[in-house]
């Protein structure tokens, strides 16, 4: 793209960054510089730790809040230490933030717990206050959904927006916010309490995945 | 079959052309990819209709098709994640493989700032051949007048050096093409030299220089000039609202 000063600056595009590099002919450098990042790739893995390391957890209903707001709900409204008990934490490092295998958290604090209802344990819960990078979202899926041993799974997302983000004929200032919408499969038969977000509002990062 | 996807390039011009095929054509979703290359999105279905049919998920990469015409489509509705693309070609190309698709449709797009003097005359319109689909319909391409991307000195400036080929803004679009010319896979590559900005004109130009050759639709004489303005038969898709914002608010004025 030229600037009206004559140079010309690489615009930042919708289609992402080039990876040319990678044809490129590899030279002793090159691999030694790969090296280093696959070892800094390393810290991106994710480790998701359960208390009761031995058996899966056998679960049916599981609702995750993903975002401050959405976690602060679950806290506010839901959580306690009389009915849930904390069985797993997730360990993670990106560039946004950091987590740890601490259980005892303040609300400010960046975290990824799940708790279990002590009346029914196959009904998990999963605060998740800490952001997942692009290339951690799939990893926390896998190890997340892969350590559950799933019996008639019902998964809920509670996830928050800004609403200026929202896509709508009127401006948002009209708007009475904040407002609820819903994206449900087709497996989930049961009544959605609010009304479902239309096109083109879209989901991304975590909840989406 | 025929598989035609698009490559995540700038102004997005492939996938709102493949938007576009999907839309008209009216077809039918038959699966997606599940993938880590991909940044996550879901949302609701962005060919909707009608209420009826507006509830139906739909995630970042799912594919389309239209038995009636071979044809099979995948869209690509997000970026790829840092480190992901030779990944990602290699599954996909592995895949072709083993579906026994008979031949790959690329629509891309390049930097339009990047021609050279040449290029910045005439059609802003290119295309590739693997050599293996070369044979097949090089004459073609021909006899449509159309014009190949060029190839581009490897070190600009210094002249006698080889010349390499350079689709700056194409994303996976170059990584695709050398791997299916070095794994015998019939590809294709059509590409519109374009900025980012309102990439819907681009869009339709492409989709049209694409039915040139494959005429997936028919293109109607107009009665009015007696041109051929194939533009008017393409269906955009709902999803395609609001895509420079929301409405004013009043108060404003």
């Amino acid at each position: 793209m030229a600037t009206f000063f004559g140079e010309v600056v690489v615009a930042p595009s919708r289609a992402g960054l080039d990876e040319e590099e990678e044809a490129r002919e590899e030279t002793p450098e090159d691999r030694e510089i790969r090296r280093e990042i696959e070892k800094k790739r390393y810290r991106r893995e994710i480790d998701v730790l359960w208390s009761r390391a031995e058996e899966p957890l056998v679960c049916s209903r599981f609702i995750v809040a993903i975002g401050r707001n959405a976690a602060a709900f679950l806290s506010s409204f839901i959580l306690d230490s009389v009915c849930w008990e904390v069985v797993g934490v997730v360990k993670l490092w990106n560039e946004w933030c950091r987590t740890s295998s601490t259980t005892n958290v303040l609300p400010t604090d960046s975290f990824c717990l799940f708790y279990r209802l002590i009346a029914d344990p196959t009904v998990l819960l999963c605060q998740c206050s800490c952001y997942v990078a692009e290339d951690q979202q799939f990893q926390w899926l896998e190890k997340v959904f892969g350590s559950m041993q799933k019996k008639g799974l019902q998964v809920t997302i509670l996830s928050t927006c800004p609403v200026a983000d929202y896509k709508t004929q009127e401006s948002t200032l009209t708007l009475v916010s904040p407002f609820l919408k819903a994206l449900k499969t087709k497996e989930f038969q049961e009544q959605v309490c609010c009304p479902l977000l239309e096109q083109p509002n879209i989901v991304r990062d975590l909840p989406a995945a | 079959f025929l598989l035609l996807q698009p490559a995540v390039s700038v102004g997005n011009v492939g996938q709102l052309a493949i938007d576009l095929v999907i839309s008209t054509l009216d077809m039918t979703k038959v699966g997606y990819f599940y993938t880590d290359c991909l940044v996550p999105m879901v949302g609701n279905n962005p060919y909707a209709t009608a209420e009826e049919n507006s509830m139906e998920l739909s995630i970042n990469a799912e594919v389309y098709s239209l038995p009636s015409k071979k044809l099979v489509v995948l869209q690509i509705r997000s970026p790829f994640i840092k480190n992901k693309y030779r990944p990602f070609c290699e599954t996909l190309l592995s895949w072709v493989k083993s579906s026994k698709c008979a031949r790959v449709v690329l629509l891309s797009s390049s930097h339009a700032y990047q021609r050279d003097d040449e290029q910045l005359l005439g059609t802003p319109l290119r295309y590739l051949l693997t050599p293996d689909l070369e044979k097949a319909v090089g004459g073609r391409m021909k006899e449509l007048n159309w014009k190949e991307m060029e190839k581009v000195a490897a070190y600009p400036g210094i002249s006698n050096t080889d010349k390499v080929l350079h689709i700056p803004g194409g994303g996976i679009t170059k990584l695709l093409f050398t791997e299916s010319c070095s794994e015998g896979i019939q590809m294709a590559v059509l590409l519109k030299f374009c900025s980012e900005g309102d990439n819907i004109p681009d869009a339709f130009v492409l989709v049209n220089y694409l039915n040139e050759w494959l005429q997936l639709i028919k293109s109607e004489v107009s009665t009015s000039n007696n041109s051929t303005d194939p533009s008017s038969q393409w269906k955009i898709p709902s999803s395609w609202r609001l895509l420079f914002g929301n409405g004013l608010p009043p108060a404003l004025f």
